[in-house]
């Protein structure tokens, strides 16, 4: 559904996307993780028509984003992270004006509204100016406007921003109900590990190029076993490379302690505070998590 | 169709709602204006003159300041929403100038309910054609405030910008002076300046004949028409341009 082919994006001298080649497949949720500033923005802008690559291509629903934008621009819904609404007209009349931008008018467009409506909860705000609402519920807003035309293909700019945590599970409910019911494709961004954990599928995304992509299990398992997390603060340099001499590890020191991917994790530990009494702080052991695949990718934290 | 003018109405439809909501602005637009014609009027002794000028001054900055609401949009994120959807540029641009022109129409009508007070003999006639003339005026100063608007990210740059051109432009269109009295190079640039065109052409359609060495109500009617077109098109172009600065 969405498909992009070497997309390359600069901005004057500053590279923002580096050669980008991903597909999503239908129905899926899609999830664009990394830091901000990593290219994720860029890529929103691209696959919803508002940029142009440098060079490569990128299609959604079959469409080209660049040569046939309109045809795209009909199969897209889109749901910003910065606001899009007109605060000074009601919930309904923005609805309104957003149907007859997508060429819905009359009966079919009220009954698209009052469906996106009673879907996002808005119907007893419906007529309250947009203006007069929370941060949540405007984004209830934005989202009702992204699909009131059931678009093939939804993109979410960070939909979590602003989201205190009850709305944010609210927000993926509804996502993976549309998913089920009108077959949505769902891409997303995020820097978020809760919300990256609830995609289908991921692509990591660091400094413009892609670094990794797969489920978020396929992701974890690439690091075997476990992950120790020695504090041991200023020693962390010298106790590395005796760490990694001893048990052959790779260790990556990260503020002060040290990060150490091992398959039994719990042996580990046992021995290296007998072999370095004194020296250790703290431990902590846990499975990998998508920032430890992310750490392990980059050498960069989220 | 429905492709195209669907849009169109509803941007349109937006622009008045909003407006109505605001009600301070009509007070503002209308009445400064109305101050500004009966004090200079009045120290002239000569409603009559300075009544068509102050209505294309009414015009003018009703129009030119409703096109800032671009700007807004832009700030806002609106902007964004209706350059991801599918109704095309053209569309998006025509509905927003008619909106900010129908905006100025309406004050440039209920300024033309003082018709009497300067003085006017004015039957239905020629209140219709100085409506009519208002309507194209309106276009013509809607279609150059969008043309501005959209190459401005604060409404501070806008309002310099306008000040240091419209109101240079109206002191030498003939709506304080006549271009007969004026001297010299004034002269020259009163028959350059396209403001003079749109008073002139207010001015006959209320006076009914063409004040000595002024140009005539046809020639005034198709230099702001010729304008308006000229500057549609400028928008339109502009709007389908591409400039990543404009999204944000």
């Amino acid at each position: 559904m969405v498909e992009t082919e070497d997309l390359v994006v600069e901005y004057g001298a500053r590279t923002a996307l580096a050669g980008v080649s991903m597909e999503v497949r239908e129905r899926e949720i899609f999830g664009v993780l990394g830091p901000n500033g990593g290219g994720k923005s860029t890529l929103f802008k691209v696959l919803s028509t508002m940029l142009g690559p440098t060079r490569g291509w990128a299609r959604v629903a079959g469409f080209d984003v660049e040569r046939e934008a309109t045809e795209v621009r009909r199969r897209i819904g889109v749901v910003f992270q910065s606001q899009s609404l007109d605060r000074k007209l009601t919930v309904e009349e923005n609805l309104r004006g957003q149907g007859h931008l997508y060429g819905l008018w009359g009966a079919r467009l009220t009954e698209r509204m009052e469906e996106v409506m009673r879907r996002l909860g808005l119907g007893e705000r419906r007529r309250e100016l947009v203006e007069a609402l929370s941060g949540g519920l405007r984004r209830r807003v934005e989202i009702a406007k992204g699909l009131l035309h059931r678009p093939a293909v939804l993109l979410m700019d960070e939909p979590s921003a602003g989201l205190d945590p009850g709305a944010r599970r609210e927000l993926w409910r509804y996502v993976a109900e549309l998913r089920g019911t009108q077959g949505v494709t769902v891409l997303l961004t995020t820097h978020l590990l809760e919300e990256a954990e609830g995609c289908d599928r991921l692509a990591l995304l660091h400094e413009g190029k892609l670094v990794a992509a797969g489920t978020p299990a396929e992701l974890k398992s690439r690091i075997g076993g476990d992950v120790v997390v020695l504090e041991v603060g200023d020693a962390a340099a010298g106790m590395r490379e005796r760490l990694e001499a001893r048990w052959g590890v790779r260790a990556t020191e990260v503020n002060g302690s040290l990060r150490v991917e091992i398959g039994n994790g719990h042996r580990f530990i046992t021995e290296v505070v007998e072999a370095f009494p004194g020296a250790i702080q703290s431990v902590a052991l846990h499975k990998p998590t998508l920032e430890d695949v992310f750490l392990d990718e980059t050498g960069a934290a989220l | 169709m429905s492709g195209f003018w669907l849009p169109v109405a509803t941007l349109w439809w937006r622009d008045l709602l909003r407006f109505w909501r605001e009600k301070a602005r009509v007070v503002g637009y209308v009445g400064s204006p109305l101050l500004f014609w009966l004090l200079i009027g009045s120290g002239f002794g000569n409603l009559a003159y300075f009544f068509p000028g102050a209505l294309v001054l009414t015009v003018m900055f009703s129009a030119v300041f409703s096109t800032m609401s671009l700007i807004e949009d832009r700030r806002e994120g609106f902007l964004l929403s209706m350059l991801v959807s599918p109704a095309p540029r053209g569309a998006m641009v025509l509905g927003k100038i008619l909106g900010s022109t129908t905006l100025a129409w309406i004050q440039g009508a209920i300024f033309l309910c003082f018709l009497p007070m300067a003085g006017f003999q004015a039957g239905a006639a020629e209140v219709l054609e100085a409506a009519g003339v208002i309507l194209l005026v309106s276009f013509t100063f809607t279609a150059l405030g969008f043309l501005i608007a959209w190459q401005m990210d604060s409404t501070q740059g806008f309002h310099a910008v306008i000040n240091l051109l419209l109101l240079p432009l109206w002191l030498v269109s003939g709506a304080v002076f006549p271009m007969a009295n004026a001297h010299g190079w004034v002269r020259w640039l009163m028959r350059l300046n396209p403001v003079t065109y749109s008073v002139g052409a207010l001015r006959q359609s209320l006076e009914r004949h063409a004040a000595a060495g002024a140009p005539s109500f046809a020639a005034s009617l198709l230099v702001t028409a010729c304008c308006a077109v000229a500057l549609f098109a400028a928008s339109a172009a502009s709007a389908r341009r591409k400039s990543a600065r404009s999204f944000g």
